[in-house]
C-alpha cells in the first residue's frame, strides 16, 4: 500500500463501513416488509422513500474518520452511511426511520431528515441545500475562533444547483472551515453524469472559485482518508474550504422500488464488482490483521444493528396529537387549539 | 364490428398519468414548438408517469431530461416561452419551488404584467403534488394557495383522467403561463395505487376544459362541499356514506384555482345555505380562506354554516399516525358535513 493510514484507523473505518453495509440490508428487509409482491410504497413498517447507499460507505467512513462530535455534517437524501460514520445514535436513528417517537425527531422527519445534534449531524431531501448551513456552521466556528469544521456531503447531480456553487463562494471568499464531499456515484436517479454536465471532474468547479479541488478517483478509504485529512486539516488550521470529490458506485436503485430500466448491465454489474469493503478487508490483511480479528468487526458491526433495528421496533408510536407539537420552540399562543405544552426553550446554553 | 370498436374506445379507461401524456404527446405532434425539460422526464418517463412512452416517440431534442438546475431550466422555459415556443417544464415535487422561485413568481408570473402585455409567457409549468405515503415535510405539500396567491400564473388541478387530459390540452395552447399541479396519488402510478375515481373513461380525440369552469361531481340539496385534487375523492366518498344517513351532499370539484369558478360554489350555497370547503394545503391563508370569502363577500346572505377541513398549520409529518391526523380523511370531511348540518 502506497498510502500509510495507521491500521486502528483502517479498522476504524472498516467498522464505520461494515456497520453501514450491514444496517442498509436490514432496512431494506424491513422496509419491503408489507411491500411484496405489489410494491406500494406506502405500506409496511418503513413506508415513505428510502434511499440506501451500498457502494458509496468509503466517503463516508474516510472523511469522517478525521471529525469530532463538534464538527459539523449536512448530508443529503442519502444519509444513513454519513450518519454512521459520524457517530449519529443509531437507536434513535433506527426507531427515526421507522417513525416512533422515541427517534431523533419523535417520527416527524423520517429517513431523510435526521438531526442528531449531539454530534452536529444533519441532512434535508432538498437538493444540495445542505451546503448553505455547512457553511453557516463554518461561519460561527470562525466567528467564535473555534477549530471545528464543517462538511457537506452532496451527490455528484448536486454540483449544477445554486446553492451548491453559490455555497463554494461564500466558504472561498470568507476562508471558511469547510469542505464540500462529492459523492460521485454517476447517476441521478436516471440521468447519467455527462448528460448533465460537460465536466467529468467535479472538483474542477473549484477552480472558478480559487479553492482546492480534489478528486479521488476510486472509492479506496485509504484514499479518501488521506485526502480528506489534508482538506480538513486546512480547513482547521484556518486557510479555507476544499471541494472533494470521491467516486463511488451505487449498488442498488436511486430508491427502494426503483426498476433501473435506464441502466444498462454492464454498469450495474461493475458496480457489483468494486467493493471498497472487501478492498479495505484486502488491505487489513496485508497490514497482518488476523482473519479472525476481521470477522469480530463485522460480526460486532452486525450485533449492533440488530440491536438497534429490535430496539427501534420496539418503540411506541407517536400519538395523532403529537403532530402539534414541535412548529416552534416557544409556541405563540393563538396557532394550535392546544395549551402551549413546551419548557420555555433556549434556557440551558 | 367497426360500430362495436367505437364504442369500446369511448369507454376505453385511462390512469390519469396516460390521460395527461396523451395529450401532451399529441400537442407535441401538432406544434413542433412544444418540448418538455424535467429531471428524469426521458428515460425514466418521469418519476410519476408524467412523460412515460414520450421519448420514444420524440427524442431527446424534445424530451429533454435536465441537470438538478431548477432556476436554469424553468428560467429558460420563461426565456423560450417569450420567443414564442410552448415548452413544459416539469418541477419533480412542488415542494421544490424553493430552489427556483424567482423565475416563476417574479419572472414567468409577472413578465406579461410588467411589460404591459407586449410579451407574453405560453408555457406550463408541471408539478408532482400531494402527501399520504409518509415522504414527510419536503415532499408532501401540495401548496396550491401559494401559487394561486401569486398573480400572473393559470392554477390548473386536475382531479380525473377525463379532465387531465383537457385541462393539460388547454394549459399547452393557452398564452399565458399554466401551473398543472397533479397528485402523485391520482396518477395510477403501479407502486402508489390510485383511489378509485381518477380513472376514467377518455376520448381518443382532444377536447379541451376552459378553466374556470368548476365540475358538480354530485349533486345535493343539503351542504355544498367545495374540494379539488385527491380530496374530491375523498369528499365523493363521504357524501355517499352520508346518504345513507339521508345526507344529501354536493360535491364541487373546483378544477382551476386560478380563474375560479365562484358562481358553481355561489349558486350551490344558494340552495344548500351550507358550506364545506375541503383542502389538502396548509389551514391558514389558503384556498378554503379564499373560498369562503368569495361567498362571504358575495352570497352572505344564503350563509347558513361554514366548515373548513385542511392540514393545520404544520408541516407534514413523516410517521404514518400523524401523517393520517393532519391530511384531512373522509371520516374528517364526513364530520365537517354533519357539523354544518347542524
Ligand atoms: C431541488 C431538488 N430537485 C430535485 C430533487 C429530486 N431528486 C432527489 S435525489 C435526485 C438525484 C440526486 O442525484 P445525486 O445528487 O447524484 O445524488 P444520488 O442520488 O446519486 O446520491 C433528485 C433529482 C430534489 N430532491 N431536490
Ligand atoms: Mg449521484
Amino acid at each position: 500500500m502506497d498510502i500509510m493510514v495507521a491500521v486502528n484507523e483502517l479498522q476504524s473505518m472498516f467498522e464505520d463501513m461494515v456497520t453501514a453495509r450491514y444496517y442498509e440490508e436490514r432496512l431494506q428487509e424491513e422496509y419491503l416488509e408489507g411491500k411484496q409482491p405489489a410494491f406500494d410504497i406506502s405500506a409496511g413498517p418503513i413506508p415513505g422513500e428510502l434511499h440506501l447507499a451500498a457502494g458509496q460507505e468509503a466517503a463516508a467512513a474516510g472523511v469522517c474518520r478525521h471529525l469530532r462530535d463538534s464538527d459539523t455534517v449536512t448530508a443529503p437524501h442519502r444519509p444513513h452511511h454519513v450518519a454512521i460514520a459520524k457517530g449519529v445514535d443509531l437507536k434513535r436513528m433506527t426507531a427515526e426511520i421507522f417513525g416512533r417517537r422515541t427517534g431523533l425527531s419523535k417520527g416527524k422527519g423520517g429517513h431523510m431528515h435526521l438531526f442528531d445534534p449531539d454530534v452536529n449531524f444533519a441532512c434535508s431531501g432538498i437538493i444540495a441545500q445542505g451546503c448553505p448551513p455547512a457553511v453557516g456552521a463554518g461561519l460561527a466556528a470562525t466567528k467564535r475562533s473555534e477549530d471545528s469544521v464543517a462538511v457537506a456531503f452532496l451527490g455528484e447531480g448536486a454540483i449544477s444547483q445554486g446553492a451548491f456553487l453559490e455555497s463554494l463562494n461564500l466558504a472561498a471568499v470568507r476562508e471558511l472551515p469547510v469542505i464540500f464531499v462529492v459523492e460521485d456515484n454517476d447517476w441521478a436517479i436516471s440521468m447519467p453524469k455527462d448528460r448533465v454536465t460537460d465536466v467529468d471532474d467535479g472538483s474542477q468547479r473549484a477552480g472558478g472559485f480559487d479553492m482546492p479541488g480534489v478528486r479521488v478517483d476510486y472509492d479506496d478509504a485509504t484514499a479518501v482518508y488521506d485526502a480528506a485529512k489534508e482538506a480538513i486539516g486546512r480547513a482547521r488550521a484556518g486557510n479555507g474550504p476544499t471541494l472533494l470529490e470521491v467516486q463511488v458506485h451505487r449498488r442498488m436503485g436511486h430508491f427502494m422500488g426503483d426498476p433501473e430500466s435506464y441502466r444498462p448491465d454492464e454498469d450495474k454489474e461493475a458496480a457489483q464488482e468494486r467493493d471498497s469493503i472487501e478492498r479495505l478487508a484486502a488491505d487489513l490483511r496485508s497490514e497482518g490483521v488476523a482473519d479472525d480479528d476481521i470477522e469480530e468487526i463485522r460480526e460486532r458491526a452486525r450485533d449492533r444493528v440488530d440491536e438497534a433495528i429490535e430496539w427501534a421496533k420496539d418503540q411506541p408510536e407517536p400519538g395523532p396529537e403529537e403532530a402539534y407539537e414541535d412548529v416552534f420552540v416557544n409556541p405563540p399562543s393563538g396557532v394550535t387549539t392546544e395549551e402551549p405544552s413546551h419548557e420555555l426553550a433556549g434556557g440551558d446554553d | 364490428m367497426a360500430q362495436k370498436e367505437s364504442q369500446q374506445a369511448v369507454e376505453r379507461e385511462l390512469t390519469m398519468s396516460r390521460a395527461m401524456v396523451e395529450a401532451i404527446g399529441h400537442e407535441m405532434r401538432e406544434n413542433e414548438e412544444v418540448f418538455y425539460m424535467g429531471e428524469d422526464v426521458a428515460d425514466y418517463g418521469g418519476i410519476f408517469d408524467s412523460t412515460q412512452g414520450l421519448l420514444e416517440e420524440f427524442g431527446r431534442d424534445r424530451i429533454m431530461d435536465v441537470p438538478i438546475s431548477e432556476t436554469a431550466y424553468i428560467g429558460a422555459a420563461v426565456g423560450a416561452a417569450q420567443q414564442g415556443m410552448r415548452p413544459i417544464a416539469e418541477l419533480m415535487f412542488v415542494d421544490f419551488f424553493g430552489v427556483c422561485m424567482d423565475q416563476i413568481y417574479n419572472q414567468m408570473a409577472k413578465n406579461t404584467y410588467m411589460s404591459g402585455a407586449s410579451v407574453n409567457v405560453p408555457m406550463v409549468l408541471t408539478a408532482a403534488v400531494g402527501g399520504t405515503y409518509n415522504d414527510a415535510a419536503q415532499h408532501s405539500q401540495t401548496l396550491y394557495g401559494t401559487f394561486a396567491h401569486l398573480p400572473g400564473m393559470k392554477v390548473v388541478v386536475p382531479s380525473t383522467a377525463y379532465d387531465a387530459k383537457g385541462l393539460m390540452h388547454n394549459a399547452i395552447r393557452d398564452d399565458d403561463p399554466v401551473v398543472y399541479m397533479f397528485h402523485k396519488r391520482l396518477m395510477g402510478i403501479g407502486w402508489m395505487p390510485a383511489p378509485d375515481g381518477p380513472k376514467t373513461p377518455v376520448p381518443d380525440e382532444p377536447y379541451t376544459i376552459p378553466f374556470g369552469s368548476a365540475d358538480v361531481k354530485r349533486e345535493g340539496e343539503d351542504v355544498t362541499v367545495v374540494t379539488l385534487g385527491l380530496h374530491v375523492h375523498r369528499a365523493l366518498e363521504a357524501a355517499d356514506d352520508l346518504a345513507e344517513d339521508g345526507i344529501d351532499a354536493e360535491v364541487i370539484d373546483l378544477r382551476t384555482l386560478v380563474p375560479l369558478d365562484t358562481e358553481t360554489v355561489l349558486d350551490s350555497v344558494e340552495k344548500t345555505g351550507r358550506l364545506v370547503v375541503v383542502d389538502e394545503d396548509y389551514r391558514s391563508y389558503g384556498v378554503t380562506g379564499e373560498i369562503i370569502a368569495r361567498v362571504a363577500e358575495e352570497g352572505l346572505a344564503d350563509l347558513e354554516a361554514v366548515e373548513r377541513v385542511a392540514v393545520p398549520d404544520v408541516p407534514l409529518p413523516y410517521a404514518r399516525p400523524m401523517e393520517d391526523e393532519v391530511i384531512p380523511g373522509t371520516e374528517d370531511i364526513e364530520a365537517a358535513i354533519r357539523s354544518a348540518r347542524s
